[in-house]
């Protein structure tokens, strides 16, 4: 059947107070990357079209983290390529947790951004996750590990980037990672 | 006057207020992305009666549908319960661990 493959899908909105360039901006621009949720500046190659590479560095909270779970930390910690990008409304690419070997293994997933403004000046962002193949990785950005101290996954990243961009500000940045 | 995003607050409340619809957040965190006939079945409530609710969890961001192909389905949307955890609950909890730790200091300085 075919919602059985769709079970691997995880899907999260949030409306934001803020311009949909604005909200395309802390996705793709280094910047902006760093000062919300898991941190780590992404560096894409300077033409966001099909094939264009991606990789997100690992933050020094992360390598922090990971140092305290007694594990060295490498400096990239997602990669993928543009498979479509319609600044500021739409972007889809693939992303493979790289820093983690166990979920680098479990390859290359998919990521669509679906950015429409609403009512009001507020921007409605979706993020829709499909993780075939990506058990692991799955139950990460579901919030699964949280406890772990390795983030609270893709709610946690989204309600922070809301904060950032509403308030100037991201919540506690180290919030979520492993202080010990 | 209040501020425009407690409107969204009020509503994931209210969503959150029903049992039924908790049991339709549960089951869609068992299995996400379902069918409303899906959905529909271990209720005992019309179709009609289902989609009602599932609109109120729409309205309130808490689910989220996608079509695929013919179908519609419903997924959960875990947000707007981050985000009322994030900007409330931690803000009482973290009040009241700091109270406890004034309260530690304060009995340590004495003794």
């Amino acid at each position: 059947m075919s919602t059985d493959t769709m079970v691997t899908t995880q899907v999260y909105r949030v409306y934001i107070k803020a311009t949909p360039q604005a909200i395309w901006d802390a996705i793709t621009k280094p910047e902006w990357t760093d000062r919300y949720g898991y941190g780590g500046t992404a560096e894409w190659e300077p033409e966001l079209k099909p094939g264009a590479k991606y990789r997100g560095l690992t933050s020094d909270a992360m390598k922090a983290a990971g140092a305290q779970m007694g594990r060295t930390v490498p400096d990239v910690a997602v990669d993928g390529e543009v498979i479509e990008a319609d600044p500021p409304n739409r972007l889809v690419h693939t992303w493979r947790m790289a820093m983690d070997e166990e979920m680098a293994a479990e390859g290359y997933t998919r990521l669509t951004y679906e950015i429409a403004e609403s009512k009001g000046g507020v921007t409605k962002l979706t993020v829709t996750h499909e993780l075939e193949g990506a058990p692991k990785l799955a139950v990460l950005l579901s919030g699964g590990l949280e406890e772990m101290g390795a983030g609270g996954g893709w709610s946690w990243v989204l309600s922070d980037l809301k904060s950032l961009l509403e308030t100037g500000s991201a919540m506690d940045p180290d919030d979520g990672l492993n202080q010990g | 006057m209040l501020p425009a995003m407690s409107h969204d607050d009020d509503r994931v409340f209210k969503a959150l207020a029903d049992p039924t619809r908790r049991f339709l957040l549960d089951r869609l965190y068992e299995r996400d992305g379902r069918t409303l006939t899906e959905l529909e079945s271990g209720l005992e409530m019309t179709r009609f009666g289902v989609m009602k609710h599932l609109r109120v969890l729409e309205d309130a961001n808490l689910v989220v549908t996608k079509r695929q192909g013919r179908e519609k389905l419903h997924f959960l949307n875990p947000v707007p319960i981050r985000l009322v955890h994030d900007r409330w609950i931690d803000k009482y909890t973290e009040r009241q661990v700091k109270a406890l730790v004034d309260l530690k200091d304060e009995l340590e300085e004495e003794a």
